[in-house]
């Protein structure tokens, strides 16, 4: 048996194994991408996101508990610690906070390094969560830290991205930048059992305001009140982010954010954003490969010391870069 | 022209699980051996205290990491090791490579290594000869 289909039969060490596969770009783990990608399509990818200890690992936590409890769904979790820039290892600790979840064989959770570059990091996860899609989990929950564009490219591939922020830390919002809260679909104040919760609430309403100016919707003691503008009508398909707090550590307010969930899914399916969606990220896919297969090829034409020569040439201001791409390119020096 | 190197050959990391079985105290020695194979270049999952060797199994599994890290201080090595190494077997991962820190009594230490334990460190032990010797067992 291959392992792609020791996977659809549901192998969970076969599973675990191509996860690296994939995770390192073996041959093997594209070989298994390809037979995969027809089983792909089905599961509802939700992004967690925010500043570092906003609480983003217990709340993934809760929300897999959630949806075990209630909806007996299977849900895969791939969680995303940065790698040191210095030895290019990584201290993974997201599982620390996701212990209620062992022994539930209907979850499957996978920690990965950042690693080296921007776009290798939102491919390897598309990889992951193309990997888990396949195998027949219903959601799957990506966390990553929301420090950068790296991040930003990782919650893009989900459907339904959530901002984590919490009360407390510091200079208030300081820590979420306005490029953050543009991906947003819901925005969750995290540990609303602490002092401050108003001010954060507020700071992200009043930043949210600029982010999305036509149409406000947020929950006002537990009721979901939407507040228009005049433009609204012409943008009614529109959805506006709720601000929702939640309490990870006891599990307050997770069944109205799982029910937010719920209702941006059913926004995007009904709306037609979910196959704008999915075409984005596929384009985008699409694009990655196509980058990678050409700077392959190109790596395999050019030889190495030609190309020193070359940039050699650029750093002594004899060859401007531009030049040097043609001549690169051309493949041969003139 | 770090550009133009492959990303898999660049990245195979060696996987490893760091677990505190037990229900002992505090996991500072853990840590220490954590950050010491991180900054050897290791990815390190670090799961906290109170493992059961059913939790330490399953996510050994899931992670498919090539080593675990069991620290242990409660003396009850002798229980849960084995109970580990087992588990780890029934799951189709025997090539997984274990290794004990903590306190363990001389006379343990034979069995430990019976039982397919590859190496066994006290609290004075170097973090560089954790790392070569974890980084010796992997690579063969
Ligand atoms: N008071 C309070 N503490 C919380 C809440 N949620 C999480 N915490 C605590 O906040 C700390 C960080 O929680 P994590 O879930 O690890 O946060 P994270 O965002 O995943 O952290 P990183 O992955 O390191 O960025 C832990 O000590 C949690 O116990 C909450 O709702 N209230
Ligand atoms: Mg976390």
């Amino acid at each position: 048996m291959t392992l792609t289909q020791a996977i659809l039969k549901g192998d969970r060490l076969a599973l675990a194994r191509l996860l690296s596969h994939v995770e390192n770009d073996s041959p093997q783990g594209r070989a298994a991408l390809i037979e995969l990608y027809p089983h792909t399509g089905r599961a509802h990818m939700i992004g967690v996101t925010g500043a570092p200890g906003t609480g983003k690992s217990s709340l993934v936590n809760q929300l897999a508990l959630h949806y075990r409890r209630t909806e007996g769904k299977r849900i895969a979790i791939v969680a995303v610690d940065p790698s040191s820039p210095f030895s290019g290892g990584a201290v993974l600790g997201d599982r620390v906070r996701m212990r209620d979840l062992s022994g539930d064989s209907g979850v499957f959770i996978r920690s990965m390094a950042s690693r080296g570059s921007l776009g290798g990091l939102a491919q390897s996860t598309a990889g992951l969560a193309q990997v888990f899609d396949a195998a027949g989990f219903d959601k799957i929950l990506i966390e990553t830290v929301g420090a950068g564009q790296g991040e930003v490219e990782v919650a893009r591939l989900a459907h339904t991205t959530l901002v984590v922020e919490a009360p407390g830390l510091g200079d208030d919002i300081q820590a979420i930048k306005a490029g953050i809260l543009e991906i947003a679909d819901i925005l969750v104040v995290n540990k609303a059992d602490r002092p401050g919760v108003e001010n954060t609430e507020k700071a992200l309403r009043s930043m949210l305001e600029l982010a999305h100016p036509v149409q406000r919707t947020f929950m006002h003691h537990g009721l979901a009140m939407s507040v228009s503008s005049p433009k609204e009508d012409t943008l009614e398909n529109m959805w506006t982010p709720p601000i929702l707090r939640t309490v990870a550590l006891d599990g307050q307010g997770i069944p109205e954010l799982a029910g937010w969930i719920a209702r941006h899914e059913t926004h995007l399916r009904q709306s037609g954003d979910w196959m704008v969606r999915e075409r984005a990220r596929l384009e985008v896919e699409l694009e990655t490969l196509v980058r990678e297969e050409l700077m392959g090829r190109f790596r395999e034409e050019i030889p190495d010391n030609r190309y020193e020569e070359i940039l050699e040439r650029v750093v002594q201001k004899n060859l401007s870069p531009w030049e040097a791409v043609r001549i690169l390119m051309n493949g041969r020096l003139n | 022209m770090a550009e133009r190197k492959k990303r898999s050959e660049a990245d195979r990391k060696i996987r490893v699980l760091v677990a505190k079985p037990g229900l002992d105290g505090h996991d500072r020695g853990a840590k220490v051996v954590a950050r010491a194979l991180r900054d050897a270049g290791m990815e390190v999952i670090y799961t906290g205290l109170r493992q059961t060797p059913e939790m330490i199994a399953e996510a050994a599994l899931q992670e498919d990491v090539d080593v675990v890290g069991l620290s242990v201080l409660s003396g009850a090595h002798m229980a849960l090791t084995p109970r580990v190494l087992e588990l780890l077997k029934a799951n189709g991962q025997s090539h997984v490579k274990v290794f004990v820190g903590g306190i363990v009594p001389d006379e343990d230490l034979g069995h430990l290594k019976e039982m397919g334990v590859a190496g066994i460190y006290g609290p004075g032990a170097s973090t560089e000869d954790i790392v070569r010797e974890i980084k010796l067992a992997v690579t063969g």
